[in-house]
């Protein structure tokens, strides 16, 4: 117990370091903005009164060190700042956009992994037949495929061919969760088996690596049965590179989000992003930068904290 | 062995790089892209924006291959010429992304003392998601070409940089490392002769999946309006255009989005196969 | 051993066994018509160099090499049933249950993210229906029967924190858990320092004693082989050369191949009265037959020191401690003389190789070489350091790039040093290609051309580039077989003599240290423990801990079956120290000219 607590703490002061970075970024990432972000928003034909009056309104008059201490500061009380054109908190223009996002990508990780680890499993203990080679062209094939060029294919053949789900929306606020979902499912599925491919490739490496390993021969030597070799024996050592990829693969995931969002017309985070840079709404960009880095961060701090759970040999 | 191809005479090294299946494909595949993109103005029958408002949303015939869009132009035409947009941008992004992350992945794996803070950096910057990231960098940079090679180069570069700390940290404890510490090369020799020559092929096959992911990127980028201005045909323009005539005329979606799966298709089997060639281990198992 | 009925009846018995694997060019044998017994009681070592197919052997009488990449044919009859016959469930019940099988990495043998206890008592549970809780019962007596102290607290620990020694003692508890007829222990000990080495053998032969197992033992190591077998098979490039009682084997080989396999082995106690190093016996390879190697010369007395290291230590600060790798550890090296560092893994020899070259930076103490203190030296002191002292590795495979040419690594340092310009290179090139009895046409190959023998060479000739006065030679033989072991040693040792080098000679290796060298420093847990001539050391040891050491060497000598020490069991082998700790003051006593041992203080023995 003392050696995960120990660990955690560990974690916990890199994802604080990572976390400080994270602002600094998307700080540097706004003020690299050649010429002056206040008249870019506003457009050509803004009046020098009104971007004079933006400049004050966003703070951009002050020295840049003051600039990012009031960001810095800001993000402590959890305030983003305000969108110039939606007229309201960044944090309240994210709060309403988060459920479908949020909901999409834990729909679509699930069909993803549901689908990754049993296919990519049997892909390596059947390593060289039919259905080994089969799964590796179709991984090869799914990896390829934009995940919103899916997305339209899929409304072609199951929204507009057959009229099994709806092409795009989120249905109104007092819809039920069930029709909600039931709007996700295409997303969902475009987004999930883009990013099966990975998982599922990935899977395959790790458990054909383990596999090869000494402890498993170790294990046949004592008599096991294959299917424990490879549930008992081989499965929980490929976990541990399994358990990263994932965590990686709900980075693309949200990535995949902002485009798959605008396929299907979700009114979502990404949605919400891309609305804002055709509008040069700085500060919305800015903070959902930092609300999504940030939540990736944490996932990752819960993927280490997984880690120490499967394999005692982490590193503390 | 790291002893792969670069090392081996001309001749055995082409038959060993063909020899593997997913390579040929994939090189194949990726020089007749090559090919149509380079000599476009040659092979397309259409000037990819010649008008002709007599012909629009005509489906695939002898005259137009792949059809053509709401405004009369030949599918076939702009989709070779997107070609040249698309791989200009994706090589730009391979190359900036490949000079950076190679000098921060060498420079934190090599010199202990820089490790740390350059991997906290990485860390940070690959907490963003990639399209979010370029996205917002082409914002902030305003929309162009060179802004979309540069903002896409910063967001792969981490990628290359982890790989290349983590074979450099390898590498540094080899003992011809230090047999060439021990032998007092100066340390600009000991990494370029004997670290950077030993990255070559895991840089070239991490190039390889950041070209794909590239192209990949670019053509959201594009699909979403927040790339390479709206007048340059690319896969992605064209994809977002031909979205609103998709039930009518599918042949507006099908034919760009097939280049792209293609084009991503090649690199994803060359990196697989360079990778294969390079790494004994997996070689083995093939 | 106990001649009972049982012990007349083979347990396995190898008949015309041909194992084959699948290739790009189609099936190829990589054993061909194997045939071999193994009784109850008995004790059946096969034994050959790399290669040579022992282990192919033995992986397939347990059935273990994957299928459709690799096909046996002939007889493996156990207890006179037909394993290549036998379905897949029947195999499960033979496997861990009838043959137990131990390899040779208890490092990566054990699962790493299992339990021990839960490793051993798994064998219990497929084979003996037991419930886990009383497997684990049961998982805690065998662990005790392996001598695993404090068994019952560290049957819920992970393998990382096990040593390599008790790894293997766990792997033998498991292997022996359903009480097997045959236990298959494919090079059990070759990881293992030869102190941990002695104790597991003693184990196993006692096991083997309350079990009446049959065990067919596979290793590289002669010695290894007359300390433990009955019985004897000789393999070379997959057949059997000869088969027989073992001290038939070594006192009269039939074969040419065991002739000068055993004719090259380095065997302790072969000195006579020379003080210097002697040459390996040349072994000519179609009759067998060796000539005895020449002695070299003896260092001439009242010639300076090329280095000399006092008070160096090395420490690494961990998080729960600091490693005392290196303590308080002064010696120096004449020209023309082979000072050997020896102990075993951990002790502290390679650190300090590697802190007189300046690998790694030394906490404490000077290094004075060729009168130059480098301890603390800038880079313009170190670059002339550079030229006069080169370092030899272990790993023949890592220590040459694999992207540039041979000669070109070989001409990289004189370059580098401005010795010689682009010109003469290659001249010289050919020149130290040759002086270490390579052609010089294969300068422009790469490494992976070469065998590990001749990668060493290149290595060699690499390290002569500079001109160096002084060479550590940090395992530099360890890794080869045996025969290109000494043709390596003899080379370094012409070598010697012939530039009047000076060598640091890093090794576990007891038997190639007596060889080649003029004097030994015992290294124990970062601190010399004993040092002077080799002859003093070999003959008149004084330090417990030396002692344990030279006796633990096996001997190539089958008299000795089943008669080395009982050993000590396992201590505590970590230089580890908590924050703070001061090491005590060390003081020598000289028990002869030049002969010094480490007085134990206090209650410490």
């Amino acid at each position: 117990m003392a050696r995960i607590a120990r660990a955690l703490l560990n974690r916990l002061w890199g994802m604080v370091i990572v976390l400080a970075l994270v602002v600094t970024v998307v700080f540097v990432i706004v003020r690299v903005t050649p010429g002056d972000p206040a008249a870019v928003m506003l457009g050509s034909d803004a009046t020098p009164q009104d971007i004079a009056q933006l400049r004050t309104k966003m703070g951009l008059d002050a020295p840049l060190i003051t600039q990012y201490g009031q960001f810095v500061l800001g993000i402590l009380k959890g305030d983003l700042g305000q969108s110039i054109f939606l007229n309201q908190p960044v944090t309240t223009a994210l709060a309403a956009r988060a459920e479908p996002t949020f909901f999409l990508t834990l729909f679509s990780i699930f069909i993803a992994v549901a689908i990754a680890l049993p296919v990519g499993i049997l892909s390596a203990v059947k390593r060289g037949t039919l259905f080994d080679q089969i799964v590796v062209t179709l991984t090869m094939v799914a990896a390829s495929v934009p995940s919103f060029w899916l997305g339209l294919l899929l409304i072609q053949a199951f929204a507009v061919g057959q009229g099994w789900f709806p092409a795009s929306g989120y249905g109104g606020p007092d819809t039920s969760l069930i029709e909600r979902l039931h709007h996700l499912v295409l997303p969902a599925m475009a987004l999930g088996i883009v990013n099966s491919a990975l998982i599922t490739r990935f899977t395959r490496a790790a458990m054909l690596d383990v596999l090869g390993d000494d402890y498993v021969r170790t294990a046949r030597a004592k008599g096991a049965s294959e299917k424990r070799v490879i549930l008992k024996h081989a499965l929980k050592n490929a976990m541990i590179p399994i358990i990263t990829v994932i965590g990686l693969s709900i980075a693309m995931l949200v990535a995949g989000a902002v485009v798959t969002e605008t396929v299907f017309g979700l009114p979502g985070v990404g949605n919400l992003v891309v609305s804002a840079v055709l509008r040069r709404d700085y500060p919305v960009i800015q903070g959902a930068l930092l609300v999504v880095a940030a939540i990736y961060v944490l996932i990752n701090f819960v993927v280490d904290i997984l880690y120490i759970l499967v394999d005692p040999r982490v590193r503390l | 062995m790291m002893a792969a191809s670069l090392s081996l005479p001309f001749t055995r090294g082409l038959r060993r790089l063909f020899g593997n299946r997913a390579i040929l494909f994939g090189a194949i595949i990726l020089a007749v892209v090559l090919l149509a993109a380079l000599l476009a103005p040659w092979i397309a029958p259409y000037a990819p924006n010649k008008l002709s408002i007599a012909n629009k949303l005509k489906p695939p015939s002898f005259a137009h291959v792949f059809g053509t869009d709401e405004f009369g132009r030949d599918i076939f035409s702009r989709a070779i010429f997107a070609g040249r947009i698309s791989l200009l941008v994706s090589l730009g992004v391979v190359c900036i992304s490949t000079v950076i992350g190679v000098l921060l992945g060498v420079t934190a794996g090599f010199f202990r003392r820089l490790d740390a803070p350059i991997s906290r950096l990485l860390d940070a910057m690959m907490s963003f998601p990639d399209i979010l990231l370029a996205i917002a960098l082409v914002a902030a940079l305003g929309p162009s070409l060179s802004t979309v090679i540069l903002a896409l180069g910063i967001t792969y570069a981490p990628r290359l940089a982890r790989i290349v700390r983590g074979s450099t940290l390898v590498l540094r404890e080899l003992p011809y490392i230090e047999a060439a510490v021990a032998m007092g090369l100066p340390t600009w020799q000991i990494l370029t002769r004997h670290i950077l020559l030993n990255l070559a092929s895991p840089i070239l096959v991490q190039a390889s999946f950041v070209f794909a992911s590239a192209m990949l990127a670019e053509a959201s980028l594009s699909f979403l309006g927040v790339g390479v201005s709206t007048d340059m045909p690319t896969w992605g323009t064209m994809l977002a255009s031909g979205r609103e005539y998709m039930n009518n005329a599918p042949w507006l979606m099908v034919f760009p989005g097939l280049a792209i799966v293609f084009s991503v298709l090649a690199l994803q089997l060359l990196g697989d196969g360079l990778r294969d060639l390079v790494d004994p281990r997996l070689a083995k198992e093939t | 051993m106990i001649a009972t009925d049982a012990a007349t009846r083979p347990v396995l018995s190898v008949e015309k066994l041909t194992t084959s694997f699948k290739m790009a060019e189609g099936w190829r044998a990589v054993i061909r018509d194997i045939d071999l017994t193994v009784n109850a009681g008995e004790t059946v070592a096969i034994v050959g160099e790399s290669g040579s197919g022992k282990s192919v052997t033995a992986l397939s009488a347990m059935r273990l090499l994957p299928p459709g990449q690799a096909r046996c044919e002939g007889r493996i009859l156990l207890e006179g049933r037909d394993l290549l016959q036998a379905s897949d469930a029947e195999m499960r019940t033979v496997r861990g249950g009838v043959i137990g099988m131990i390899f040779q990495e208890p490092m990566t043998s054990l699962n790493p993210v299992f339990t021990i206890g839960n490793q051993v008592a798994e064998a219990l549970v497929l084979h003996r229906d037991l419930s886990w809780k009383a497997a684990e019962a049961e998982a805690l007596r065998l662990m005790e029967r392996v001598r695993i102290p404090a068994a019952k607290s560290r049957l819920n620990e992970y393998p990382h924190k096990f040593s390599g020694g008790m790894r293997q003692r766990v792997m033998i508890a498991m292997a022996l858990a359903c009480r097997p007829k045959l236990l298959i222990a494919d090079e059990p000990t070759t990881a293992l320092d030869v102190t941990v080495q002695a104790e597991i053998l003693h184990l196993l032969r006692e096991l083997q004693r309350e079990e009446n197992m049959g065990v067919l033992f596979i290793t590289h190591d002669m010695g290894v082989v007359a300390e433990v077998a009955d019985r004897t098979v000789v393999m070379f490039r997959g057949d059997v050369v000869e088969t027989g009682p073992t001290p038939e084997i070594f006192a009269a080989p039939k074969a040419i191949y065991t002739k000068s396999l055993l004719a090259s082995i380095p065997r302790l106690g072969t000195m006579g009265d020379t003080a210097a190093p002697r040459r390996f016996p040349e072994v000519d390879p179609t009759t067998g037959e060796a000539v005895e190697g020449r002695a070299m010369q003896p260092v001439p007395a009242g010639s300076a020191p090329i280095l000399t290291v006092e008070n160096l230590s090395v420490r690494f600060a961990l998080p729960q401690g600091q490693i005392h790798a290196v303590e308080d550890v002064s010696f120096d090296l004449r020209p023309g003389e082979t000072l050997s560092l020896v102990g075993e893994s951990g002790c502290g020899k390679s650190t300090t190789g590697r802190a007189i070259l300046r690998l790694v930076n030394p906490s404490a103490g000077s290094v004075v070489i060729d009168g130059q203190d480098v301890a603390k030296a800038g880079s313009h002191a170190m670059r002339a350091m550079r030229r006069t002292s080169q370092m030899i590795f272990q790993d023949p495979f890592a220590s040459l790039n694999p992207r540039i040419t041979i000669g070109a690594a070989i001409a990289e340092p004189m370059l580098a040093h401005g010795l010689v310009g682009r010109g003469q290179a290659k001249d010289r090139v050919a020149h130290l290609l040759e002086q270490v009895g390579l052609s010089s046409a294969i300068a422009g190959r790469y490494p992976h051309e070469f065998s590990g023998g001749q990668r060493q060479r290149i290595s060699i000739a690499r390290a002569l580039a500079l001109e160096p006065k002084f060479i550590v030679a940090d395992e530099a033989v360890s890794a080869l077989d045996v025969s290109v072991k000494a043709q390596v040693s003899n080379l370094l040792l012409d070598l010697q003599e012939k530039h009047r080098l000076a060598y640091l000679f890093i090794s576990h290796d007891m038997a190639v240290v007596e060889r080649v060298s003029h004097r030994v420093a015992v290294m124990f847990l970062g601190e010399i423990v004993e040092i002077g001539p080799r002859g003093a050391i070999f003959d008149n040891p004084q330090h417990p801990y030396t002692r344990r050491l030279i006796s633990a060497v096996p001997v190539p000598d089958p008299a000795r079956l089943g008669q080395s020490n009982p050993p000590l069991g396992e201590e505590i082998r970590s230089p580890l120290r908590p924050h703070g700790y001061v090491p005590p003051k060390r003081s020598y006593r000289e028990i002869s000219p030049g002969h010094f041992v480490q007085e134990a203080i206090g209650t410490q023995a």
